[in-house]
């Protein structure tokens, strides 16, 4: 064993064992520095950046500090939270995470760092750049679309004889990691195991062996049960004589988001006490008779309509809440980001196995809303305040936010009511 | 268990090399056959191959022009260049024409700034170019000319050196004189004389070394490497390619007296693979070293030693101008920077203590020992001594080196280049300082203003966006895509710079640069993501007036979203399908 060695981390003097991994010296001593590609203490990676700490004033990441005397370490400043926070913010706006349709949500490492971070949305625009998924090797699936480049499986999944099986090609914003098929042949079915589950996220998948768990039986859906969150003292806003005014609208999405709204059961009539609803499809009403104090938008913008309508919301309302993964990052229906429009149109009006044989026409009209060329998501048209995430967000989520704005209290949302799928 | 290692990997990068010479390409069949020779998987040297911008997995043409994409060869008129080379070749850059006969690419600064416009034509340089020279140049290129035969051979432009007591490095050389005083030192003297002498690295980072290669001494190991870092890639730099013209011998009996003080046995010259053409020179003149018996077995010395040394070529890649980044490119891997887990000294090149020097700081070592130590101290200033070489291109009079004295006022110098209107001098290239008027008194020194070695001038007609623009642009071509902060931060700041041109910026967009910069610079893993943004938030500094006179109000719409310019394409396509010819 080494000899001990005294070091400071966020003011608090401990003692650990000479040349041991920083991250794993904070863990014992109660101090949490996240992380993603870091997975064994030998050859670190240092490719995530999430851990990034400030040690003796400078900044560089904690998986590759080896501890020695007289370290002093700041893990927790608002500056570094806030940098590991705009780290995953950036990782999800580069990638393409649709975590509804991903086989690893809810047992994903960087959605959960993203749950523990309160992360609603990216402040970063999303890049939406055309990833290949690679069906080709015999026993694993290979989707770039959500690989966020740890090198995890570049470094540790290599073959009997020694050769790589991940490997990183091309370079910059171009990056990716491709798998090479020969070598994949020759993995034995645990070792493809192995390589889907270091993944920290959903990229490599081994055909046939996902499993799928049931939503409140996954890796992280438990973690976070047993956190109870900081209540704050209610500030409630003067009593008014009128009631506040709720707008709903749902563009581009698939009117989830307000099945849920109704999912609040007999509650809704503690709610109407405090609020009347002006244009919404909950009332039918087509257009807007006043200003209202809160607007409530499900869905991105994917055509033209969507469009006006959501800047008539930003016009008419005081307070815009996107909610709902569509409204947030584009949702489902971004998913067209990648195929060419007019593949699209062709898809699913001429080729489609669904279409009426000898219809060939791709429906146009002045009447009928215009498709935009990208499917937006609504902070990328318009300002919006609040988001609330889910696919759809639960039904005491929505209206516990939306209670909160109004009524100028401070709120907290719990771990487990704080989804992305 | 793995069985890597076994081959050396090092010979990998010339193997393409020699490959891509011959077929102009590395195809399908060479990477399955290169993969087996090394003992690689084919996707793993594909990651290698990708990874450098001078390899090619697809034809480049029989003849491969590479046109400088930097901004003062666009500002010295690359555009009527290349749509010369355009109309003549018959091939857009980026293409190659169907005959496979020519091929067009844009690359990063090719390191003749001085000479722009200019071209590499199968890695010989084209300098000074005209449109009637381009058509010339093409017409006996299909003659069969060879571009050997018909290039320019880049002449050094040396401007100006201080009085001739004062001159460190261009000034008449014997070879092998400085040399002698391995005879009368110790290595650990030799290494107390460089530290004594404050030298410093002279890429940027001015790391004292004296003290790198003390450290190296001291790791004890049966082998150690010294490596000359000739990667000169920041836009606007020149000055190792003056020094490898000039003078290489400064260069080798510089790696001499490195390999002697640390007990190193093996060197090499990682050379940029712009800089092709001088390899045979260089090769010639290592030749004449070994014959002298300067370099191979039992080196005169007061404890004899022995040393060799080769010439490593990149292949486009500016990142590998970092040391560790250098080094992986040097194994035959992709040219990624290191976790800074250990000190190239510690572990190095092939896991032993290497040390990477840049040209000048080696160049330097035998002119100190030759004037004396003493009166290198007389010069420059108190923490910079001696003099400094600078690559001065853009808007002035005199482009080309200057050699000046450390310590020389910013006002001297822009006279002495003849710079006309200066309103912003890039000092240090794209990574490094964008200054203005207030810094025009300022010295340049290491006390006050350092400078790696790149000044771009660039006056007050120039627009200031455009030109951070195309430094942006070459951050996210260059960088390595290792970490997030810098593979998609710089990406996305480019994206803020075309809000910015375009005039949908808000205030609030000017504060989002200046916060992304700063995680950018935080979490980065290597100096290319910590730099990146710098002339950036320079210039945001330094010309707020340019920055608020394109930006508006905040709002609460997004200016940048255009809805005639997203359904566009929507309209084209139903207009194409309901349209007939009847």
């Amino acid at each position: 064993m080494n000899k001990m060695v005294n070091l400071r981390l966020d003011g608090k003097t401990i003692k650990a064992e000479s040349g041991k991994n920083l991250v794993d010296v904070a863990k014992e001593n109660g101090i949490y520095i996240p992380t993603l590609c870091y997975f064994r203490e030998l050859n670190p990676l240092g490719t995530c950046r999430i851990c990034t700490v400030k040690l003796n004033g400078k900044h560089t990441t904690g998986c590759t500090v080896k501890v020695a005397d007289g370290m002093e370490v700041e893990v927790n400043t608002p500056e570094l939270l806030d940098n590991r926070k705009a780290i995953i913010e950036m990782l999800y706006a580069e990638g393409n995470h649709f975590c509804p349709t991903c086989e690893k949500s809810g047992n994903c490492d960087m959605q959960n760092l993203a749950y523990d971070m309160g992360l609603t949305v990216t402040r970063y625009p999303h890049v939406f750049s055309d990833k290949i998924v690679d069906f080709n090797p015999k026993r694993m699936i290979m989707d770039s679309n959500r690989c966020i480049l740890c090198k995890r499986c570049v470094e540790e999944i290599k073959t009997k004889a020694g050769k790589d099986v991940f490997s990183f090609v091309h370079r910059g914003i171009k990056t990716r990691v491709h798998i090479d098929y020969e070598q994949e042949d020759k993995l034995s079915e645990s070792e493809a195991l192995h390589a889907m589950n270091i993944c920290p996220v959903g990229a490599i998948l081994v055909k046939g062996m996902i499993h799928e768990q049931p939503f409140g039986d996954r890796k992280y859906d438990l973690l976070g049960k047993n956190i109870i969150p900081k209540l704050h003292n209610n500030q409630v806003r003067k009593n008014e004589n009128e009631k506040f005014i709720v707008a709903t609208t749902s563009l581009a999405g698939c009117f989830g988001c307000h099945m849920s709204l109704l999912d609040i059961d007999t509650d809704i009539l503690d709610i109407i006490e405090i609020v009347e609803f002006n244009k919404s499809p909950l009332t039918d009403i087509k257009n807007f008779t006043k200003q209202c104090h809160i607007g409530l938008i499900e869905g991105g913008c994917a055509n033209s309509e969507n469009v006006h309508v959501l800047q008539e919301f930003r016009k008419k309302c005081d307070i815009l809440v996107a909610f709902g993964e569509c409204a947030i990052m584009g949702g489902i229906p971004a998913m067209r980001n990648f195929v060419p429009l007019q593949e699209c149109l062709e898809e699913a009006y001429l080729n489609g196995v669904t279409t009426e044989i000898g219809a060939n026409v791709v429906p146009g009209h002045e009447d009928i809303p215009k498709l935009l060329n990208n499917v937006y998501p609504c902070n990328e048209v318009v300002k919006i305040d609040y988001y609330i995430p889910g696919c759809p967000p639960n039904a005491h989520h929505i209206w516990k936010v939306v209670k909160s704005i109004l009524l100028g209290e401070e709120f907290s949302i719990t771990h487990d009511e704080f989804k992305y799928d | 268990m793995p069985t890597k290692n076994k081959i050396d990997r090092s010979k990998l990068m010339s193997v393409l090399w020699e490959i891509q010479r011959k077929k102009r390409c590395i195809d399908h069949d060479d990477i399955s056959k290169v993969a087996q020779e090394f003992d690689m998987s084919r996707m793993e040297l594909e990651g290698v191959v990708t990874f450098y911008h001078f390899f090619h997995r697809t034809d480049c043409g029989k003849f491969t022009v590479y046109l400088n994409d930097c901004i003062v060869s666009q500002f010295s008129g690359r555009e009527k260049i290349q749509k010369v080379f355009e109309k003549a070749t018959g091939v857009k850059v980026g293409h190659v024409s169907e005959d496979k006969m020519f091929g067009l690419f844009k690359s990063p600064c090719i390191g003749l700034s001085d000479q722009e416009p200019a071209c590499l034509i199968n890695f010989q340089p084209f300098t000074n170019l005209t449109p009637e020279r381009v058509t010339i140049i093409i017409g006996q290129l299909k003659e069969g000319k060879k571009p050997s035969e018909i290039c320019d051979i880049p002449k050094s432009t040396i401007h100006y050196t201080p009085p001739k007591n004062k001159t460190v490095f261009f000034k008449p050389y014997t070879f092998f004189s400085s040399l002698t005083h391995l005879e009368n030192h110790l290595p650990e003297e030799i290494i107390n004389l460089v530290k004594e002498s404050k030298l410093a690295g002279r890429g940027g980072a001015f790391f004292p070394t004296g003290l790198k290669w003390q450290f190296c001494r001291q790791n004890k190991s049966d082998t150690k490497y010294i490596i000359c870092n000739a990667d000169e890639g920041e836009p606007g730099t020149f000055k190792d390619r003056v020094l490898l013209e000039e003078h290489p011998e400064l260069l080798i009996e510089g790696m001499i007296f490195a390999a002697y003080a640390v007990g190193a046995n093996c060197g090499s010259i990682y050379l940029r693979a712009e800089y092709r053409y001088l390899v045979g020179k260089l090769e010639a003149l290592l030749d004449h070293y070994r014959k002298k018996g300067y370099l191979g077995k039992g080196i005169k010395a007061k404890v004899p030693f022995d040393f060799d040394m080769y010439i490593h070529l990149g292949a486009g890649a500016y990142i590998c101008g970092e040391e560790t980044a250098l080094i992986h490119s040097m194994e035959g891997k992709r040219g990624e920077p290191g976790t800074k887990e250990y000190f190239p000294v510690e572990k190095g090149f092939k896991g032993k203590p290497t040390i990477v020097n840049n040209v000048e700081t080696l160049c330097a070592v035998p002119r100190i020992f030759e004037m004396g130590v003493d009166k290198w101290l007389q010069l420059g200033t108190e923490k910079t001594p001696g003099t400094k070489l600078l690559s001065v291109s853009g808007d002035c009079e005199n482009k080309g080196l200057f050699e000046i004295e450390w310590g020389m006022n910013m006002q001297v110098f822009l006279k002495l280049i003849g710079a006309k209107h200066p309103k912003m001098i890039q000092f240090s290239g794209p990574s490094g300082d964008c200054l203005s008027e207030v810094d025009f008194n300022r010295n340049i020194s290491g006390e006050d203003l350092s400078c790696g070695g790149s000044v771009m001038v660039f006056n007050d007609k120039r627009d200031l966006m455009y030109i951070l623009k195309s430094y942006s642009n070459f951050f996210v071509e260059e960088s390595c895509g290792i970490c997030v902060p810098c593979r998609t931060g710089n990406f996305l700041l480019n994206k803020k710079i075309d809000k910015l041109l375009l005039g949908h910026a808000e205030k609030k967009d000017l504060d989002d640069i200046i916060e992304w910069s700063k995680i950018i610079k935080i979490t980065s893993r290597c100096g290319l993501g910590q730099m990146s943004s710098n002339s950036l938030n320079d210039a945001i500094q330094k010309f707020p007036e340019i920055f608020e006179r394109s930006l508006s109000e905040n709002t609460d719409f997004n200016k940048a979203f255009n809805l005639d310019h997203a359904i566009e394409e929507y309209d084209k396509i139903i207009n194409e399908m309901t349209s007939d010819y009847e």
